[in-house]
């Protein structure tokens, strides 16, 4: 099988990111994948490990995003590939769906493409569907199993009140939950072979794309503001003995709250 | 012109969730500013129009009932389609979802098909200067925008329990119901085929108004019967920590957090959760929360409005009983 990995990098998850200005501060802020998209790489990799075959992480982004690239591809996938353009900068989601879609395209035939549910920073969840839309193949999102059988799979998707089970035509895009797996670890031997790994570039002549038909003038959202979220008001601890402590609590959520 | 707003219901079968009428109550506040209809599309199977009923009572302008075989079952191509050609046929100024996995599944494909402005779970709508401006949740919720859509149409996603349901008036029906014949031309790569239905006699955590949540510091899967004791008392839904269901102690739906759900609750109870960022951005929009934890300087105790610094074992039996002892006053 040969499948795809979508790898957005995005700003360290496990860090609070701070606003500024209108904008997050990416002083000394570390990019790391997102985190869907190690989910979506173990995931491939099993499938190759069970079928055969290869896997692809694909990323577009700056210069910067090849050492995220990098981390997946110590989880232990074959290769990667690094979209890249000036021109490229500032383009939409849609934008970006399409590049990816013409990268997919040209480094050939492929039997599933993955991406990640939604990204931890912008949190639309875009890419995956819109990539399938431009390449006219199906898309299930909310993926938390794969099972594959020759030129079809049986997807299960987590959604209201339960799981669905899709019957799904290959080549398709799927995305990824947290639930679909537990990531592996990168191996020692693994870091070390990447560090030494060519990454490709591909910029839009290398992928046929208009510059024109790319970049700010897709944009069709303004960003109004971006500030930082309400600050709760501090509580208060309720002090005393347990049992005390729990009567003004029970108190204090009736006759102040009124919630229960 | 473009105007109006077209609401796409969310359905589980002929029954509209919840949400849709949240989505609804979303759609009349941005059609009142915008002016135009509110007109509700029910996209689904034969049978669907029953839906017709209970979503009429909000009095909306227009039902729409594009009902057809080839959409019983569940196809984000399928599904595309169809509100690709009801949104070309109606010509809105906005088309919303409510941000449900269906929701969030077929409208970014739609955006893509149509090359418009799309906005995924947001909190808030408003229009200022005649210009549809979303507001949302970003960065794992450490961020608010406000974002600007200049398509017409656009469409967005609306976050379950971010508005108020519309209100219903029994006896009361859409002004107009007009049927819409969706043309599916080419079969589905993808669809769903089964259902798996996790019955729970506790409400649905997403829905709940209130949430007892348990984290590591409750030890072990057996103890979190003390938490749906509590739960079943005040009728509440089961949250967990991430920490919990990696452990396998409880089920990844009830995760709560930036990878699980967000919750809304009006009483969210957390119980041995220390309150990683991952874990507050998904519920501290609750509007009270009360946190149980032994350590006095657990983050969570910077977000709670009431807490008690003492050991879970101790403190939640003593909570149980005494509300037990309240509600059978
Ligand atoms: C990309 C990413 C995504 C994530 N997504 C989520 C998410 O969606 N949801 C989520 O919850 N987390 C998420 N996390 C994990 C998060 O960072 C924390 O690790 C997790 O929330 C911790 O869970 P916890 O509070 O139960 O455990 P801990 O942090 O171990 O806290 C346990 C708490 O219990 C208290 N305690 C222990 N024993 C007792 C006792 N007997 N009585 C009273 N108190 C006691 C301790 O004082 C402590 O505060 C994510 C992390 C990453 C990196
Ligand atoms: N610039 C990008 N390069 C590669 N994959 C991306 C990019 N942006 C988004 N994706 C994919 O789409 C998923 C969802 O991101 P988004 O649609 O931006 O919320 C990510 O987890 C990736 O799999």
């Amino acid at each position: 099988m040969n499948i795809i990995v979508l790898v957005k990098s995005v700003p360290d998850p496990a860090v609070k990111v701070t606003v500024k200005n209108n904008q997050i501060v990416e002083d000394g802020l570390a990019w790391e994948p997102n985190p869907y998209d190690e989910n979506s790489t173990e995931e491939a990799i099993r499938l190759k490990e069970k079928f055969g075959g290869k896997v692809t992480l694909i990323t577009l982004g700056p210069k910067r995003a090849e050492e995220t690239l990098k981390k997946q591809l110590a989880l232990g996938a074959d290769e990667g590939i690094l979209v890249s353009d000036p021109a490229f900068d500032g383009s939409d989601e849609l934008a970006v769906a399409r590049i990816l879609a013409a990268a997919i395209e040209k480094q050939g035939p492929y039997d599933l493409i993955f991406a990640g549910l939604t990204g931890v920073d912008w949190n639309q969840g875009v890419v995956g569907p819109a990539v399938a839309e431009a390449l006219a193949i199906p898309h299930v999102a909310y993926v938390v199993g794969v099972e594959v059988n020759g030129q079809t799979a049986r997807v299960t998707t987590e959604v209201d009140g339960g799981r669905e089970i899709q019957e799904v035509d290959l080549p398709a895009v799927l995305t990824s939950m947290q639930n679909l797996n537990v990531p592996r670890y990168a191996s020692l031997k693994n870091i070390m072979a990447v560090k030494r790994k060519q990454i490709p570039v591909w910029g839009a002549a290398d992928l046929g794309i208009d510059p024109g038909q790319v970049g700010p003038n897709t944009v069709q959202t303004q960003l109004k503001s971006l500030v930082p979220p309400p600050e709760r008001a501090a509580g208060r601890i309720i002090p005393g003995a347990p049992d005390e402590a729990v009567k003004e609590l029970v108190r204090a959520l009736q006759e102040e709250a009124k919630v229960i | 012109m473009a105007n109006g707003v077209l609401v796409i219901a969310d359905l589980r079968g002929s029954t509209p969730k919840r949400v849709t009428f949240e989505t609804i109550g979303a759609a009349r506040s941005v059609a009142q500013a915008l002016g135009g209809p509110v007109q509700v599309a029910l996209v689904g199977g034969p049978g669907v129009a029953a839906a017709a009923g209970p979503l009429g009572e909000t009095g909306v302008d227009e039902i729409i009932v594009a009902e057809s075989p080839d959409l019983a079952q569940y196809s984000a191509e399928s599904y595309t389609d169809a509100i690709q050609q009801l949104t070309d046929a109606n010509s809105p100024a906005v088309v919303l979802l409510s941000a449900t996995p269906h929701g969030r599944d077929v409208a970014p494909r739609v955006a893509a098909r149509l090359g418009i402005a799309y906005a995924a779970d947001v909190t808030r709508i408003d229009v200022l200067d005649g210009q549809v401006v979303v507001t949302r949740p970003v960065y794992s919720g450490n961020a608010i925008a406000s974002v600007a859509l200049d398509s017409q149409p656009s469409i967005v996603t609306v976050r379950p329990g971010a508005y108020p349901v519309a209100p219903r008036q029994a006896g009361t029906s859409a002004g107009k119901q007009t049927t819409f014949s969706v043309n599916i031309e080419y079969a589905p790569g993808a669809k769903v085929v089964e259902f798996q239905e996790v019955k729970s006699e506790r409400p649905d955590l997403s829905e709940a108004s209130v949430v007892v949540s348990g984290g590591r510091g409750m030890g072990s899967a057996e103890n979190f019967a003390m938490i749906e004791e509590l739960a079943d008392l005040l009728g509440a839904a089961v949250g967990a920590s991430r920490a919990v269901v990696d452990a396998g102690w409880r089920p990844w739906g009830e995760q709560v957090g930036q990878t699980g759900k967000t919750v809304n609750p009006n009483l969210y109870i957390a119980c041995g959760i220390s309150g990683a960022i991952q874990h507050l951005v998904g519920m501290r929009t609750s509007k009270y929360i009360v946190a149980i934890n032994k350590d006095p300087e657990a983050p969570i105790f910077k977000v709670a409005d009431y807490g008690i610094v003492g050991d879970v074992f101790t403190v939640l039996p003593l909570l149980t009983e005494e509300v037990k002892k309240v509600k059978s006053q």
